[in-house]
C-alpha cells in the first residue's frame, strides 16, 4: 500500500494538457482563448516580489520604495487556528477608495508573498482565496489605494498533522 | 501469529468483562444491537447536548465554531469536487464488455450508500461498497482499484453523493453470522492495540471535540456517513480503508490490508451504530 | 477533455460574484515525495479573468497558494447571460483556458 505517493490521475492529465498545448504553438496553431486572455491582462508577472524570502523585500520588490501603514480601513478575516496549514481560507475587503491592488503575505513562509490581485475599475476591492502557512506567523494584507499602501496585520495558529478528522 | 492471536482473545475477554458492568449495556450477555445503537447515540447526544443528532456526520465541524467558519468557506467550493466529477464520469463509462457499474448495484447504483455494508448471508460474511466496486470490476474483466484513494475515492464520492440526506440503514439480518460479524466489530472498535496502547473508543468516543496535539477529534457517532473524505492533511482524497489504516498507524500499530475481515467488520458496527444519521459524503476533513 | 477550472459567476443584477476552483499541484519545490526526492516547484503565475473584452481582475501566485487553488472576487456590469473569459498560465508554461456564462 502506498498511500504516499501523492501523485492522481488527475495530475497527469494536467501535464498532458500542458504538453498538447504546447504542440499545438509549436505547430502554429493557436489555441485562441488562451493568449488572448492572458494578452487582455497586459501585466507582467512580478517574478521578482515571488523570489524574495522575506517580507520586507518581497514588498521592495513589488510595491518600490513604497511603505504601508497600518489601516484600520483593511480588514481581513483569517481563522484564529488554521485547521491545516496546507489550507488556510482568507479574506481581505476594505472600504478604502481607489483601490488597485490586494496582496496576501505570510512572513514565515519560504516564500513570503503569496498572491498579488490586481483589481481594475468596477472590480470590488474584496477577494477570498485560500493559502498555504508554513507555521504559526503573521499573515499581512496589503491594500493598494491611491498609489499609497495600507497593511492589517493577523497572527494565526498553524498546527500540523496527526489523528483529527 | 499464534501470539497476537492470543492476546487478541484475552483483550476481548476483558472488554467483555467491562462491557459486563457497564449500565448502558443491560444486555451484555447477549449481543443486543438495537440496545447498543441507542445507547451510542445518547452517550453522544447527553455529551454534547448543543449538537443536534444530524450533525454529528460533520466530524470535528460540529464541535468547534472556529472549525466550523473555516469548513464553511471551503464547502462553497468543496475541495472534494474534482474527484466527485472524476466519479460521475468513471461510474457512467462502461467497462470493456459493455456493462457498467450501475449493472453491479440495486437501483443502478444510485441512491444506495445508506444501505453499505451489508451482510451477505450467502457468502456469510460483511460486504462494504469498496468491495463491491472492485468485485464488480473484476466480475467484468477488470483490475480492481486501490483501496485507499484515487478511483476507488472518487467512485464511492459519486455514490455517496447521490444518496446524500438518506438516513444510514444497515441491516443485520436473523442470521448468528451477522450478529457474530457485528459483534466482532464491535470488539475491534473497543480493543486497545498499538504502541500508544489505544482502542478507536479512546480518541472517538471518549474524546471527541478535543485536542489531540492539535487537531479537534471527530466524533464516532456519524463518522462513516461523511465518507470518503477530501482530508488537507493527505491533500487529497481517502476512503473508509484510508481512514482505518491510517489511524491504525497514528496509534502506532500494524494496520491491516484493506478489506481484512476485521475492518469489514468494523465497518458494519460503526455504520450499524449511525443508522438514521443522513448520508453527508463526500467530505472535508482538516 | 475535461477542464481544470471550475466556475461559478452569478450576478445579481449589479454586481458578479466569481467563485474559481483550478485542478492543480501548486507544488512548493520544499516538499519530498516518497522517494525522497524533491517534488520541483509546479504552481500557477497568473490568472486573468476578462469580461467585454477587458480585464476584471488579475491573481499573480506564488506556491504558497493551496493546492488546487480557489479564489473569489466579485465586479460590476457583468449581466446573466454574459461571457467570463478565464485563463491561467503555470511556472512550467502549460496553460488552461475557460469561457464560463454568468448566471
Amino acid at each position: 500500500m502506498n498511500i504516499t505517493d501523492r501523485e492522481f490521475s488527475a495530475t497527469r492529465r494536467l501535464v498532458l494538457k500542458g504538453a498538447g498545448v504546447a504542440a499545438l504553438i509549436g505547430l502554429g496553431v493557436l489555441p485562441l482563448d488562451v493568449p488572448q486572455a492572458l494578452a487582455a491582462a497586459n501585466d507582467k508577472y512580478p517574478e521578482e516580489a515571488f523570489k524574495q524570502k522575506n517580507e520586507a523585500d518581497a514588498i521592495k520588490a513589488l510595491y518600490g520604495g513604497r511603505t504601508a501603514e497600518p489601516s484600520d480601513q483593511v480588514k481581513m478575516d483569517a481563522p484564529e487556528i488554521a485547521e491545516n496549514g496546507a489550507v488556510v481560507p482568507v479574506s481581505a475587503i476594505t472600504t478604502l477608495t481607489g483601490v488597485t491592488s490586494i496582496s496576501f503575505l505570510v512572513s514565515e513562509n519560504p516564500v513570503a508573498l503569496v498572491a498579488s490581485y490586481r483589481i481594475p475599475d468596477g472590480t470590488l476591492p474584496s477577494v477570498s482565496n485560500r493559502i498555504k502557512m508554513a507555521k504559526t506567523s503573521n499573515l499581512t494584507v496589503i491594500v493598494e489605494a491611491g498609489g499609497k499602501l495600507y497593511s492589517a496585520t493577523k497572527e494565526v495558529k498553524v498546527t500540523v498533522g496527526g489523528c483529527g478528522g | 501469529m499464534i501470539l497476537r492471536l492470543a492476546i487478541h482473545a484475552a483483550s476481548a475477554a476483558v472488554a467483555f468483562g467491562l462491557l459486563a458492568f457497564a449500565p448502558a449495556a443491560h444486555a451484555a450477555d447477549s449481543v443486543d444491537p438495537v440496545a447498543d445503537a441507542n445507547a451510542f447515540k445518547k452517550f453522544f447526544t447527553d455529551k454534547f447536548p448543543k449538537v443536534t443528532l444530524k450533525d454529528f456526520v460533520n466530524g470535528p465541524y460540529s464541535m468547534s465554531e472556529d472549525l466550523h467558519r473555516q469548513w464553511e468557506e471551503k464547502e462553497e467550493f468543496p475541495p472534494y469536487e474534482f474527484a466527485l466529477e472524476a466519479g460521475k464520469e468513471m461510474f457512467a463509462k462502461p467497462f470493456k464488455n459493455g456493462k457498467s457499474y450501475a449493472d453491479c448495484f440495486p437501483n443502478k447504483g444510485i441512491g444506495i450508500r445508506q444501505n453499505y455494508p451489508y451482510f451477505d448471508e450467502k457468502e456469510g460474511k460483511v460486504i462494504t461498497l469498496e468491495l463491491a466496486l472492485n468485485r464488480c470490476r473484476e466480475a467484468n474483466g477488470e483490475a480492481p482499484f486501490s483501496y485507499v484513494k484515487d478511483e476507488m475515492a472518487a467512485l464511492t464520492a459519486y455514490m455517496a453523493y447521490t444518496s446524500r440526506g438518506k438516513p444510514m440503514d444497515i441491516k443485520i439480518p436473523n442470521d448468528p453470522r451477522a450478529l457474530e460479524a457485528y459483534q466482532k466489530g464491535k470488539e475491534y472498535f473497543y480493543t486497545r492495540r498499538g504502541q500508544l496502547n489505544f482502542s478507536c473508543a479512546t480518541c472517538h468516543v471518549q474524546s471527541p471535540g478535543e485536542r489531540i496535539r492539535a487537531e479537534v477529534l471527530a466524533p464516532a457517532l456519524g463518522i462513516l456517513n461523511a465518507m470518503p473524505i477530501y482530508r488537507s492533511e493527505w491533500s487529497g482524497m481517502g476512503t473508509t480503508s484510508r481512514r482505518f489504516t491510517t489511524c491504525n498507524s497514528q496509534i502506532r500499530g500494524v494496520p491491516l490490508n484493506p478489506q481484512d475481515d476485521e475492518y469489514r467488520n468494523l465497518e458494519y458496527y460503526l455504520s450499524y451504530v449511525s443508522n438514521g444519521l443522513p448520508i453527508s459524503g463526500p467530505g472535508a476533513r482538516p | 477533455m475535461a477542464s481544470t477550472i471550475r466556475v461559478r459567476a452569478t450576478s445579481n443584477g449589479e454586481t458578479t460574484e466569481v467563485q474559481v476552483l483550478i485542478q492543480h499541484p501548486m507544488d512548493t519545490g520544499y516538499v519530498k515525495d516518497a522517494k525522497g526526492e524533491i517534488i520541483p516547484p509546479h504552481y500557477i503565475q497568473q490568472l486573468t479573468f476578462e469580461h467585454g473584452g477587458k480585464a476584471v481582475f488579475i491573481a499573480d501566485w506564488g506556491s504558497g497558494v493551496s493546492k488546487d487553488p480557489y479564489v473569489k472576487f466579485a465586479f460590476k456590469n457583468g449581466k446573466k447571460g454574459d461571457d467570463l473569459k478565464i485563463a491561467w498560465i503555470d511556472n512550467k508554461g502549460a496553460t488552461d483556458a475557460t469561457t464560463a456564462k454568468i448566471q
